[in-house]
């Protein structure tokens, strides 16, 4: 049986749900290996344990914080050299696309990005143009390097034990070039991770800076929040919630956009949602050509009432 | 100073975007320059800016690194009447339908030769989507990777570069030695209008074409090859309705309906 690789995907120390959406495509192809980078010491490889993951290979270098993109790079192109997998599968986010992109470099290997599902046979599927076109492609030459877009197939997430190897690299000088003299976190909320929540109400213009009735229609969905550029420009809600082009590209079962015009570059970050409903006063604004459901109205008067009603329907 | 800033000629936006035989079609819509690539030329503006301008004949100069079809001469105009100095626009028929891997080979290849001490980038092209060209580019190069940058600054005397980094995963500060690679993120600045002087000048800048045998590489064969491509059906036109007192509990409706509640 062939052996894949994925890069074992942590929000701070915690494993994330991504992980084991990448073994579950993965294991379509072959035995499942997980690299975890970790810090001298950080007991990551522990809570890698849910999903089709066969073995665990753990590198621990402090160059991983001090290094960034480069020194995982390099990491993995050792580890691809000795070890030979059929593939390698990363999320899709900006440092695993950065990776995987110095990884294709580096092992000479084709790279997809932005995959939606790979098939046992390394076919990715994307979808481009705001998802209004599907493409099947495959990588040609060396290790299919695959990103895949957090929630995009249902996870396995039954528990496994993995057996867990460590392996001893030594960082190419190469790759610390750019050092990172200091890390801030993002502040996490109470409410779901953006890119993995089931579902997403975003907020405008059309909030007016008030965002307590989108927060509020949220938590009673157990929803994530977004916004809108406009939104986040204003300050009302923090950057790393932006929707979009050059926020976070969000696809979950549900996605509610409250007071959003719907300009091209937001449906960039949320057209592939699988239901989209829509709050906006206005009958003509663009977001409605998406919407599932759409309501015009004045969203402090639906928005609550929306609220009040889940909130008893749950009771 | 010498930065070369790396832009991207790409269908309008707002174009309806088809593919044939495999490839974005480029040829039947309307091609603008990368709006993410205007923040990549201001930011460099402003570097040399800073540093004492970039007259012709001077320490400073900023370079615009193209590759593309001809007509990319459209868009690297609009970076030259920005303030930029000149450009290399690399064209050839057999780079038709690259990808990122040859892409940045052939941006990597004009930019070592080149003398440069940095390299700017938008951090996506809206058409490919790919964000990998400049973390490429740095990795062939064996240059240090500042990307995702919401602020630049660079030290001359220091011979160096520090950005924040911000992206989901927080926010960093880097530092590394030049020469570097850095791609700057939409909120770093507000991209200057072309002046009516700078539109007029930069009719007069050189744009140096080249073709792959002038660049010194080799057209290779694709990293990744297209199976099938197919429309996906639209989205079935949805339910409107107005509020009119109502409005919250018929989306409430419509939630149960679909079993979100
Ligand atoms: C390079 C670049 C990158 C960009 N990247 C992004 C991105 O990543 N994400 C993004 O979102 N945008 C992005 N934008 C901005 C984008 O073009 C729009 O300007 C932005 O999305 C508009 O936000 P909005 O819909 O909230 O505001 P508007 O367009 O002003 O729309 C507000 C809407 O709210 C409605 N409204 C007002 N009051 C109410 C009320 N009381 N109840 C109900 N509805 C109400 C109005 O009818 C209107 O439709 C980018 C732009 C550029 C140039
Ligand atoms: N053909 C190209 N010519 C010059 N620069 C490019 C080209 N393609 C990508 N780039 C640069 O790389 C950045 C990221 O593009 P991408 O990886 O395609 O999303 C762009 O913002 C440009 O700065």
């Amino acid at each position: 049986m062939s052996q894949i690789f994925i890069l074992a995907d942590f929000a701070g120390d915690k494993c994330t749900k991504t992980t084991a959406e990448l073994a579950t495509v993965a294991s379509r192809n072959g035995s499942v290996t997980a690299i975890v980078l970790a810090a001298p010491g950080a007991a990551l490889a522990a809570s890698v344990n849910h999903g089709p993951i066969a073995n665990v290979l753990v590198v621990e270098s402090a160059d991983f914080a001090t290094f960034g993109v480069a020194a995982a790079a390099d990491a993995i192109a050792q580890i691809i050299a000795q070890k030979s997998p059929s593939a390698l599968l990363i999320a899709s986010h900006a440092y695993g696309k950065e990776v995987a992109g110095r990884v294709a470099v580096a092992t000479d290997s084709g790279i997809i990005t932005d995959a939606v599902d790979v098939a046992a046979d390394l076919t990715a599927t994307q979808l481009v143009f705001g998802g209004s076109t599907t493409v099947h492609s495959k990588v040609s030459k060396g290790v299919a390097i695959i990103t895949v877009r957090p929630n995009s197939v249902e996870a396995d997430l039954s528990d496994s034990s993995p057996a867990v190897e460590n392996l001893a690299l030594t960082i190419s000088d190469s790759a610390k070039l750019a050092t990172t003299t200091s890390s801030t976190p993002p502040v996490k909320g109470g409410r779901p991770e953006l890119t993995e929540a089931q579902v997403v109400v975003s907020g405008g213009r059309g909030t007016n800076g008030d965002f307590a009735a989108v927060e509020g229609f949220a938590d009673s969905l157990g929803a994530a929040v977004g916004a809108s550029r406009a939104a986040t420009d204003a300050g009302w809600y923090p950057h790393s919630h932006q929707v979009g082009q050059t926020g976070k590209t969000v696809s979950p079962q549900l996605y509610v956009a409250c007071g959003i015009s719907g300009a091209i570059q937001h449906r960039a970050g949320m057209q592939t949602s699988k239901t989209i409903a829509v709050v906006n006063k206005d009958p003509e604004a663009p977001i409605f050509d998406l919407a599932d459901f759409g309501v015009v109205g004045d969203l402090f008067a639906v928005l609550p009432q929306a609220t009040q009603g889940v909130t008893a329907q749950k009771s | 100073m010498r930065i070369a800033v790396c832009v991207k000629q790409v269908p309008d936006s707002w174009a309806e975007k088809k593919m044939v035989n495999g490839l974005l079609d480029r040829e039947g819509v309307d091609a603008v320059l990368n709006d993410l690539d205007e923040y990549a030329v201001e930011e460099a503006l402003r570097i040399v800016e800073a540093h004492g301008g970039n007259e012709e004949g001077g320490a400073n100069s900023v370079t615009i690194v193209s590759m593309g079809p001809e007509r990319a001469t459209e868009a690297i105009r609009k970076a030259l009447s920005m303030g930029a100095n000149d450009a290399i626009l690399v064209s050839d028929a057999a780079l038709a339908g690259s990808d990122a891997l040859a892409t940045s080979k052939v941006l990597a290849e004009v930019i070592k030769n080149g003398g440069f001490d940095l390299v700017i980038c938008g951090t996506e092209s809206t058409d490919a989507r790919m964000s990998v060209v400049p973390a490429m580019l740095a990795q062939r190069l064996g240059w240090a990777q500042l990307t995702f940058a919401s602020m630049v600054s660079v030290d001359p005397a220091a011979n160096t570069v520090s950005i924040t980094r911000t992206t989901e995963a927080g926010v960093d500060a880097i530092n590394a030695k030049l020469p570097a690679v850095v791609s700057v993120v939409e909120k770093i600045n507000e991209p200057r209008y072309p002046s009516f002087k700078g539109i007029m000048s930069a009719k007069k800048k050189t744009i140096d074409s080249r073709d792959l045998a002038a660049v010194g590489v080799s057209a290779e064969s694709a990293w990744s090859l297209v199976a099938d491509f197919a429309p996906r059906p639209p989205r079935a036109a949805g339910v409107k309705v107005t509020d009119e007192g109502n409005g919250g509990n018929d989306l409430v409706k419509f939630l149960a309906e679909k079993k979100f509640i």
